[in-house]
This record gives structure tokens, sequence and C-alpha cells, in this order.
């Protein structure tokens, strides 16, 4: 960062004919012409944890304060694909999430709620198909269309094997299960958005700015190949895909990282792919708050963090937003902190006057330079990556995970050097140890859903499980989409457990090389 | 004439979060003990295995997921089953205060909560274990 940006910071940078107006390519300002006037960003934030009636409670107090969308977490056992009676998930189910196992837990999540009337993110990748499958039956049985049915999967196993760890299969079977999932909601659940390109974990992982923008295109890029030479027209599916990026403490930076996106985005799907339609040049994103940012010590200051985070994403134009709560780096969050947490958003939306202008930072020379030296950073890995023959290829190299843990273990001796500063923990320390109440999952979630199961699979119709999981494993086997044997699996009411195991016979598990 | 402090870096249980295990191995590694990473998603019987072919001083565990009253227990008894009781276990992640006695109790030498320096860990490490001798 300079000490100061002039009109000379911009002389190399072609920026007035780059940067037209908000809604016109390459959307650098922001897709739409008014901004936040025409429609305020959506208020989602990430929720789960014990038994899907826990959940489904929680769900209801958010959408009663005003939340605007739901988004669901879901606990290790289920995003690993295990039910909780598996050797590996034991203490794990309902812990860091809510525990769903089946079609039954997917209609007592949602139980009371109009799946017609609110819109809902799903943060499930290995899994995805399963989980999926489970909200669309729900949706039949309240009795709303496919058709009409708003939402987003994270569906991004890319990012998995990069940085949150959560994959079952190798990448390129990996890959398939995203693929069958675009080609499915393309054709039946129009309005879905398949794939929510993911750089917050990326980031979480210890990557920096410039690192999150461009692995996280890169796997964009990825993934709209891999549909491509599947066979599907780039303009249908590709409007249905959107971005999640983590919004951090370097508030400029942050902007600039936005917009950056935006106009990579628009130049990749018009120029390397081909792409028409104005609404696949469009990246819209959802951000959270950056997590990894949190501190245990003095846990208030946490609030302020993230007021300054969510600031950031609607500087830059976030589609949707997420905003921690401020016990966040101690446990799950209690009521209370969720609810201020929602607060820091309406306080932004409703006081401040942020949404009344579109890209109030356009124009500096500051964001202007950090824009364009974001986005030529960031076409120089794609060269790297591409070079490596792809995403994938680069991820079994270790390409991706070995730069971002360099990036992770430099941010960490900046910090016990004191070279990076951090309120509470290396400066400013507090004598005082406040003790904080937070949110204690006792052993009661596990143990129900434990019985649950047993209910479920001494109750239902075992051949008919046993003939729809058959038939997901020769479809596995076969070349044919997933999707409409998952739904038939998830109506028999097939564990996320059992399904995903019928897919480990057929294509195996994954184990990294681990990298440090 | 003593070698150098061998150390088992693991992460039980089915998080993946491995940011604090790899940024540790390596601060440990840097401090001059010689580090093995398991990697991920490993069992009890797995990482005490580690342990015993690796000779090792130490045991580290990153555990982030709230699992960790399940998962040292374990680790402690299958340490004593194949009397390996000299080896010192010491967990790091979202541990809340009032596990902490409690895990010391069940014989877990160090608990490091979030925030830690790694020279604090490092320090601790060599304060409590002397390697073994050759």
């Amino acid at each position: 960062m300079d000490v100061l940006y002039t009109r000379e910071s911009l002389r190399a940078l072609d920026v007035a004919h780059d940067s037209p107006p908000p809604g016109r390519f390459p959307y650098t300002r922001g897709i739409h012409a008014d901004g936040y006037r025409g429609k305020l960003w959506t208020m989602r934030q990430f929720a789960g944890f014990g038994t899907p009636r826990d959940t489904n409670l929680r769900y209801r107090a958010l959408l009663e304060a005003g939340g605007t969308g739901l988004s669901v977490a879901f606990d290790l056992p289920t995003l690993m694909g295990r039910d909780p009676d598996h050797p590996l998930a034991l203490g794990e189910a309902g812990k860091c999430g809510v525990s769903v196992m089946s079609l039954a837990d997917m209609e007592a999540l949602f139980d009371g709620i109009d799946l017609g009337a609110v819109s809902t993110s799903m943060t499930i990748n290995s899994p995805a198909p399963m989980l999926l499958a489970m909200y669309l039956v729900v949706a039949e049985r309240q009795g709303v269309p496919w058709t009409s049915l708003r939402g987003t999967i994270q569906n991004d196993i890319l990012k998995e094997f990069i940085a949150q760890k959560e994959f079952i299969y190798p990448p390129r079977p990996s890959l398939r299960l995203v693929t069958d999932i675009v080609a499915f909601c393309t054709e039946s659940v129009p309005k879905w958005n398949t794939i929510s390109v993911s750089g917050y974990h990326i980031r979480e992982a210890g990557a920096t700015a410039a690192q999150e923008l461009a692995f996280t295109l890169r796997d964009g890029i990825e993934y709209v190949q891999h549909a491509v030479d599947a066979g599907l027209d780039v303009d249908r599916f590709a409007p249905r895909i959107s971005f999640f990026f983590n919004a951090h403490n370097d508030l400029l930076e942050e902007v600039a990282k936005y917009r950056a996106a935006r106009r990579l985005w628009a130049h990749v799907m018009r120029d390397r792919f081909g792409a028409r339609d104005p609404k696949s040049w469009q990246l819209r994103f959802h951000a959270q708050t950056a997590g990894v940012s949190l501190t245990a010590q003095q846990p208030a200051n946490n609030l302020v963090r993230t007021a300054v985070q969510a600031l950031a994403a609607v500087l830059g134009g976030a589609q949707s937003l997420h905003t921690n709560a401020l016990d966040e780096a101690l446990a799950l969050p209690t009521e209370d902190a969720a609810l201020l947490a929602l607060r820091t958003q309406q306080i932004l939306a409703h006081e401040t006057g942020l949404a009344e202008v579109v890209d109030p930072l356009g124009g500096s020379y500051c964001i202007e330079r950090l824009t364009a030296d974001l986005e030529a950073e960031a076409r120089r890995q794609f060269e790297v990556i591409d070079a490596m023959g792809g995403m994938v290829a680069a991820i079994e190299a270790g390409y991706p995970q070995r730069e971002i843990a360099e990036s992770a273990y430099r941010d960490q001796q900046a910090v016990e050097s004191r070279a990076r500063t951090i309120v509470g923990v290396n400066a400013f320390v507090a004598t005082t140890h406040e003790p904080v109440e937070t949110l204690y999952i006792d052993e009661a979630a596990e143990r129900e859903q434990r019985a649950a199961l047993d209910r479920l699979r001494r109750e239902r119709d075992a051949p008919r499980v046993q003939t729809a999981l058959n038939a997901l494993k020769a479809a596995a086997s076969g070349g044919q989409n997933t999707m409409p044997r998952v739904l038939d699996a998830v109506r028999a009411y097939a564990t996320v457990g059992e399904m995903c195991d019928v897919l480990r016979e057929v294509w195996g598990e994954y184990t990294e090389l681990p990298i440090i | 004439m003593s070698s150098r402090i061998r150390v088992v870096i693991a992460k039980p249980g089915l998080d993946g979060h491995d940011r604090g295990a790899k940024v540790i191995a390596r601060a440990l590694r840097d401090a001059g003990m010689e580090v093995i990473y398991t990697g991920l998603r490993q069992t009890p019987e797995q990482i005490v295995t580690a342990a015993l072919q690796e000779d090792a001083d130490v045991i580290g565990l990153s555990i982030l997921s709230g699992a960790h009253m399940h998962i040292c227990p374990r680790i402690v008894e299958l340490l004593r089953e194949h009397k390996m009781d000299d080896v010192r276990v010491v967990v790091g992640g979202i541990i809340p205060d009032a596990d902490v006695p409690k895990l010391n109790a069940i014989g877990i030498t160090g608990v490091f909560q979030p925030g830690t320096p790694m020279q604090d860990i490092v320090e601790f490490i060599r304060g409590h274990v002397t390697a073994k001798v050759d």
C-alpha cells in the first residue's frame, strides 16, 4: 500500500474506459444501475446447531427479527456424509451445526417455514446432491413448485480440496457430482443458485486477499469449463453461478477485491467462454465477515471488527451478507449474540445512508489502483494454474494448498513479531479475563439423533431403500445424472451416510498428501 | 547426547480446519524439533500408533470442533494401554475455560487456547519434555 494515491497512480490504467456506470459491462462498479435502492442486500445469518428442532426455533427467531433469508450450517457428520453412529462421528452430532440425517430431519428443520416465501442457502459440498434433494422433497410436500424455489447450494468442492477439507471422493468424480446438480437444476429448479464459488474458506485458511480472489475465480472457471465440456450451454447455466467472499479487516483492499472480482468474471465469461447473456457476465456474491479475525480475548471487540468488515462488503456491493457474532471465537453464537450481529447489518442498511449510493468509493485513486493491482495478480495466477493444466491438476500437485500454508505461516509470524497488531492479543492486552457466557451443546442432541436414526431404520420400507440405493450406485457407475436417483433414495428415507456410502463404493475416498 | 524432541501433530475427528495444526507443525520444526504431521481425520488409535512408530516424545492435537472431551480421554487411555505414559499430550484449539482443568486432570500436559503465541508453545514443550537419549 502506498502512502498516497494520486492521478499519477492511475496513469497506466484505462480507468475511464473500463469503469462505465454500474449495471454495464464489466460491472466493476456493480451489477445493478440503482445499487441497493432497487434491492437491499439479503441479511442472511448462517445458523445451525443441535437437532433440527433446535435450529428450527432459531430460524423462526431470525425471521421474526427481520432476517430476510436462511442459511443452514450443518454439523460435521452431515458435511462428511456420515451418520451419527459412525465411529469417526463420535461426539460430533449437532456440535458445529445442525444434524440432518434424512428427509425426516429436513422436514423438522423447515417445519412452519414456507419454502415458497423464503430463500435458503445450504452450506454443503460433498453430500450436496443429498441435501438439495431433501429440500426439494420438503418443498414438494409443502406444495411449493420447484420452479419457484429460491436459494443456493454451496456445491463448491474445489475449495474443499484447497482449504476447508470436507471432501469425500477424489476430485474428478466430485466434480462430476457438481455438474450433475448444475444440469439438473438448470432444467428443473431454474431459480436455484447451483454453485456458490467460495473464497471465504480459502481466506480463513490463511490466503491473502489476492490469493482469495485468484483461486476462487479460477475455481469458477474450472466449473464452467467442466459443465461446458459436459455439453451444457453456457448461457443457460452460468447466470445461476454465484460467489461467496470473505469480508476481512483491510477495508479498502476488500472493497477493491469485490470490484476486481466483478470485472474479472465479466471478462472471463465473455472472452474465455463466449457467453452472450449479460446475466452470465454478472458476478453476484454473498459475503461473510472474517471468522478468523475474531479473538477469544476481549470478545466485545469483535462487534467492532465485524461492523467494519460488514461496511467493506456493503461498500463493495454484496448481494447478501452474514455478520459474525461476537462470541464466535469461543463457540457457536448464543441467541443474543446472533441477534446483535443481525442488528449490525440493520444499522448499516437503515441508519448510515450507505444504501442510497452505488459504489461510493469508485473513482478514488487508491481504490481504482488497488482494484487494478488485484486484478493483475489474479490474472497472473490464472496463467500459472492454466499452465499446470487447470485447477484440478493444480490441486493434485498441492499448489494452492502450499501457497496458502505459506501465507498463513507468514501471517502468524507477523503477529508474533508484532508487525501485525491484534488488539487484545498482542497489544492492549487486558489484565483481567472476563468470563463470557457461551452456547453449550450438550450430549442430548447426539443421543436424540442416534435414537431417531435407530427408529428410522426400523420403521421405513427397507426393500424400497435398498432398491433406491442400488439404482443410485448404478447411476454413479454409469454416466447418468445422479440427481433423480438421489431424489428417489431421499423419498425412501435413505440416510445421508447410506447414500454417500454407495458412492464411496463406486469412487473410493480421497486422502490428501499432508502439506505443512 | 540428547536427540531432537520428536512431535506428532494430529487432527483427530471429522473437522478439516488444519490452519492451526500446520502453522504449529512448522513453528516446532523451525524451533529445531522433529515434526511428523499425520494429516486429517485420524482416529485415536491411528494417532497413538503413529506416536509409537515415530518414537514420539509429544503428541500435539488440534481440535476445533468441540469433540475434545471425547477424543482426549481416549488417547490418554490408549497411551496407558501401550505403556507409553512418558509421551506428553498437548492440545490446542477452541477449548472452553471450563474444560481446561478437566483435561489437565485426565493427563493432558498442556492446553493452548486461541491466541496463544507459537513461541509459548515451543517453550512449553521444551520445558516439559526432555528428548530421549539415543
